[in-house]
């Protein structure tokens, strides 16, 4: 065999590595804080492997560490799509102690808290910009989507060319307002559902197979 | 660079750095953001002509993280007019060079003394106050 062969086969075998269908593209569920990130990652990896990715809470800053489920296989309509779910810490320009202190806590664990906030959004943002293949970004769709954090991190999702898929969370609630979400980012498809509740989860799935299959 | 106070001397007002594009464009990506983190850390408030790419304000944030102190300082307040969806930046306008999502305006202060009151496509008003 000669020379030329094996650098054809070695090209070829990198280039099959890197470009890979069976790879599994790691999608990023990423949004403010207190959004139902880790619960909606929590309902996937549940209906999907039976696990759970972490713990969820109604104080800000649960998730501090980005957290991958590895391996999630999700069949739709014959389709079958393998992802890894990453679950990311909510995004936000500012983190506060003070803000923890109002959830029984007291200072010291308050300023750790904070401090781990700020290390997760650091790390959340870096893996936006180099470990995802796509992202899943989720708002709770009881609260004003047009603020800055949103409209930054939508940016910024764009300028890197990832597939997007914007999820209106928390439909369960009475005052959830999926149009207002939708108007604020027409350029990307809705998906109405409460991850809590398991409400609209076909059509989660339908969406995610399709988008990132 | 333009640099304005609301009062006769700093130590009594809120110190507002107003920034051309001209000025910013002579500047690295992070020689734009440790110019923003210094005069925000240093209780100012920075208005951009032009704004930051979203690259650069990814850094931003993450840098600005990495900077935050209990008591001292707890982030930074960030308003731009709203992108128009028409124009995602993508590859395209990357490729030829149109980036007009970097030609909005961009007021930049202390999370503390900074509180956003109005905004839309074409005003932000916003209310600052004395550390």
């Amino acid at each position: 065999m000669g020379l030329l062969t094996n650098l054809r086969d070695s090209i070829s075998r990198v280039t099959d590595r890197l470009f890979s269908e069976s790879e599994p593209k790691r999608i990023g569920i990423y949004g403010p804080p207190n959004a139902g990130k880790t619960t909606l990652a929590n309902r996937i990896a549940r209906d999907w492997t039976g696990d759970a990715v972490g713990p969820e809470s109604h104080v800000p800053h649960e998730t501090r560490r980005a957290r991958r489920k590895e391996d999630v296989t999700i069949e739709r309509n014959g389709k079958t799509v393998t992802i890894d779910i990453v679950d990311t810490p909510g995004v936000a320009t500012k983190v506060d102690y003070k803000e923890f202190l109002d959830h029984d806590m007291g200072k010291e664990d308050a300023v750790k808290r904070s401090r781990e906030a700020t290390e997760g959004v650091a790390e959340a943002m870096h893996w936006l910009r180099e470990d995802v293949d796509g992202v899943v970004y989720v708002l709770d769709s009881t609260n004003d989507p047009f603020t800055q954090v949103n409209t930054m991190l939508v940016g910024i999702i764009e300028s890197q060319d990832l597939p997007v898929l914007i999820f209106a969370n928390k439909t369960d609630l009475d005052d959830a307002d999926v149009k207002r979400v939708a108007d604020a980012f027409p350029q990307h498809e809705t998906v109405p559902l409460s991850a809590l509740e398991g409400d609209n989860m076909d059509e989660v799935y339908e969406k995610i197979a399709a988008y990132f299959g | 660079m333009v640099e304005a106070t609301t009062h006769d001397s700093e130590a009594d007002g809120v110190r507002m750095d107003l920034i051309s594009g001209a000025r910013m464009d002579g500047l690295t990506s992070m020689e734009k953001i440790r110019l923003i983190l210094d005069s925000v850390r240093n209780g100012d408030i920075v208005v951009l002509e032009q704004g930051l790419t979203p690259d650069e304000e990814s850094r931003l944030i993450e840098v600005t993280m990495t900077e935050i102190s209990p008591d001292d300082f707890s982030g930074i307040e960030i308003e731009t007019y709203p992108r128009p969806s028409s124009s995602s930046g993508g590859f395209i306008s990357r490729l030829t060079g149109s980036d007009s999502e970097a030609n909005k305006l961009t007021v930049i202060g202390p999370a503390n003394q900074i509180e956003t009151i109005e905004k839309d496509e074409e005003f932000i008003s916003t209310l600052v106050s004395r550390k």
